[in-house]
């Protein structure tokens, strides 16, 4: 491999290295020097147009407000505070927009391959429908026609009890510590302690006498169990805060702004749609043969899907719905077109305000940049689970 | 006398193995969970279905004015027929519609002359590669034709220009750094390299601000570039990086030994790029490169965030028209469609050609 010449040996070259020695170093210098000129003529330019530069903007007061935020924000805090709280949005978004399209994914990729005719085809059309249309149409449909249409607060539909719809946004009730939390908090942590001992102790058995048990339903019952008979027994865990309305708005429990919560439902429809073709050519791609040995040995269709099925897919679907992931969390800057505050729009106010471009951009870029390979080393710890382990 | 076996003619399936029925029976009602998927899945089509239907067609009003419109129940089509023209073309002048017609009618046609192998694929890749020359000269005129500015390019129109141009732009450029990524000069392969995966690494909208804001504090005194061109740099930057790894794909999966034969046989380095690698690798990504087409052919509705009225934004724009308040459903549901049509067949064709390529092996 041809590397780096090093300078200190110039001197021992061939006229035949001389030659690719000589256009490296005419590569380098052209490039320094367009880099120079460029540098000239931004400081030029940012001193007509009378722009800093640096981060010192960063702590000058932002002088506007938001609407959505997670910590605590005025407009008379920083430009810093400002980002801070479009970045926790950014990231917010993005793992709830993960959690909700993997599951829209999974449920829809394997409606694709089920045996069923009737909910194979309405997948495919979700699918198909979906994957073929702007993301950014879908976010304006979904933020202009759907949630914007929905009646005013005083009707405000009540989808179940407790959690209303409405034009100002969504409303479901919230749950807060009642007297009793901390017993029902016990009651979850014996629940998780006595699955796991109960886990180790059947791949005990069954690696010692070959007897298998119905691992699955047995540890949903031994989680679930404890706190619904403690909830029961005593009451007053959880106290559920119901939204009422108000005045001309509803007060108390859990509140998703209208652009907040078209972000959410348009990015999840549509991601959703490819992390469910990635499943259904995962499951797929494992060959027809191995499933029809399973059968052959006598295995039942839902162990043969759980382990030799699901295995192999994963696979080939892990890589894909990586990609998917850094989609995502991508597209969440259109949050900039229906008006939720993420990183992308809280920037585009400041670079609106002072004109810093350079460095709001560059924060941008720093932000994304490291959100993707947060994901993509996870994903890479999850890729290394299911390789092929070739012996 | 000799005696021809006559086979006995073949049974028809019994009664209970055919039909409507046992089909239901066997794919739809074949376990408990399967009939609740079944169900589930019907009670889903009988409440979409009807008012979907009612609002698309029953109901929609045709033809008529806004008043006739919002006195009915359905959709309201005359709204898009009485904004065609905006839909398509946008602010561009009626009086010379000819010309983007034309232009589209080159587009389409070489689309079909190469889908259909009208052509040798030298002469495609030659046609593809002036395309964009006879489209700019027809839609903004010059050289004897009267000058459209490009601020009244707008609607489809704008869009088609921004995707093709972007894609036609950005396949050499993406050739050129997927190729500087599998260099064996250091210098060349950081270079392709950062740029590859900073502009994978970061949404479109911040590269079409960093196109729109901050390229002109880039730009020496005097120098202007209009928002059109800019927008389009911001493209073709984002696209190419995207096509430099879907060719780098391809050109992993030729194998080592036929450019070690071609060594052999005495060709020098640019030779065998050239001449055997570039032509098989190109070939294998087609497929991918049209997924790419439609990932960009979408990607372009984001130029609204910066103030350009292509199809998407027209169709934003069009429905804040006084005479035509609150049509936005029926404006989206156009826009739906037609970038739909685009993309779906795109697919579709990129499928077949997927099956074909599987086939010839």
């Amino acid at each position: 491999m041809r590397k780096f010449i090093d300078i200190r040996h110039v001197w021992a070259l061939s006229p035949k290295q001389i030659k690719p020695f000589l256009y490296q170093m005419l590569m380098v210098g052209l490039l320094i020097g367009v880099a120079y000129l460029l540098f000239i003529s931004t400081q030029e330019n940012l001193e007509a147009r009378h722009i800093e530069s640096g981060f010192s903007f960063l702590s000058q007061e932002a002088g506007f407000p938001i609407g959505d935020s997670l910590i605590s924000y005025s407009p008379s805090d920083s430009y810093g505070q400002a980002f801070l709280v479009g970045i926790i949005n950014t990231v917010y978004v993005a793992i709830i927009c993960v959690i909700l399209a993997t599951l829209v994914g999974i449920v829809i990729g394997i409606a694709q391959v089920s045996g069923n005719p009737l909910v194979s085809k309405m997948a495919e059309v979700y699918v198909e429908v979906l994957r073929n249309i702007p993301v950014l149409l879908i976010l304006l449909f979904v933020y202009g026609v759907v949630l914007i249409g929905l009646p005013s607060v005083r009707d405000a539909i009540e989808f179940f009890p407790g959690g209303f719809l409405s034009q100002r946004g969504i409303y479901i009730p919230r749950p807060s510590a009642g007297n009793n939390f901390s017993i029902l908090i016990i009651s979850i942590l014996f629940g998780v302690i006595t699955t796991v001992i109960f886990l180790y102790w059947a791949k005990k058995t069954l690696n010692e006498t070959g007897k298998n048990y119905p691992t699955i339903w047995i540890s949903i019952v031994l989680l679930v169990l404890p706190p619904i008979v403690i909830n029961s027994l005593i009451g007053n865990t959880l106290i559920w805060e119901v939204p009422e309305l108000k005045g001309f708005n509803f007060k108390g429990g859990w509140v998703f702004r209208p652009e907040f919560a078209a972000l959410v439902i348009g990015l999840v429809l549509y991601r959703g749609a490819f992390i469910a073709e990635n499943v259904r050519s995962g499951i797929m791609s494992v060959q027809k043969g191995q499933i029809e040995a399973a059968n052959a040995l006598g295995i039942p269709a839902n162990r043969t899907m759980r382990g030799i099925v699901l295995p192999q897919a994963l696979r080939a679907i892990i890589p894909a719905t990586t990609n998917d992931y850094a989609s995502l969390v991508k597209d969440s800057s259109l949050a900039i077109a229906i008006g939720f505050p993420d990183m992308v729009s809280i920037g585009g106010t400041m670079i609106g305000q002072n004109g810093q471009a350079i460095e709001v951009i560059a924060i941008w870029m720093a932000v994304y940049l490291s959100i993707n390979l947060f994901i993509s080393v996870l994903m890479n710890i999850a890729n290394k689970k299911f390789k092929l382990v070739e012996r | 006398m000799t005696i021809i076996f006559q086979p006995a003619p073949d049974l028809t399936p019994p009664a209970s193995k055919v039909g409507i029925f046992y089909w239901a029976r066997t794919k739809l009602f074949n376990n408990l969970i399967n009939s609740l998927f079944t169900l589930c899945g019907i009670a889903i089509l009988i409440t979409l279905t009807p008012p979907l239907l009612n609002w698309f067609l029953f109901d929609a009003v045709f033809i008529g004015t806004a008043e006739t419109c919002r006195e009915g129940q359905g959709a309201c089509w005359s709204f898009v027929h009485a904004k065609i023209k905006l839909f398509l073309i946008g602010p561009y002048p009626m009086e010379l519609v000819w010309r983007p017609i034309t232009a589209a009618a080159l587009l389409f046609g070489l689309f079909f002359a190469t889908a259909r192998h009208y052509l040798s694929s030298k002469k495609a890749v030659i046609g593809w590669m002036l395309l964009p020359l006879p489209i700019y000269w027809l839609i903004g005129g010059g050289f004897g034709l009267e000058v459209v500015d490009t601020s009244d390019w707008g609607g489809l129109l704008l869009t088609l220009v921004l995707a093709v141009a972007g894609i036609l732009a950005s396949v050499p450029i993406g050739i050129v750094l997927a190729l500087g990524r599998t260099a064996k000069n250091t210098f060349i392969k950081v270079i392709s390299v950062s740029i590859i995966e900073l502009v994978r690494g970061v949404p479109l909208v911040t590269i079409l601000f960093m196109a729109t804001i901050m390229l002109p504090l880039f730009l020496p005194d005097g120098v202007e570039i209009g928002i059109l061109y800019r927008v389009q740099f911001g493209i073709i930057l984002f696209s190419s990086a995207y096509i430099a790894e879907v060719v780098r794909g391809g050109l992993q999966s030729i194998d080592s030994g036929q450019s070690e034969a071609a060594k052999a046989l005495g060709l020098n380095q640019w030779m065998i790029t050239a001449l055997i690698v570039l032509p098989q690798a190109l070939k294998i990504v087609i497929p991918p490169l049209i997924g790419r087409c439609i990932a960009l052919l979408k990607d372009t509705s984001l130029v609204v965030v910066v103030g350009l009225l292509d199809f998407l934004g027209i169709a934003k724009a069009a429905s804040q028209d006084a005479e035509w308040l609150g049509f936005d459903a029926e404006a989206f549901v156009f826009c739906a469609f037609i970038y739909w049509l685009l993309c779906f067949s795109l697919s579709r064709y990129g499928r077949s050609l997927e099956a074909r390529g599987q086939n010839s092996h």
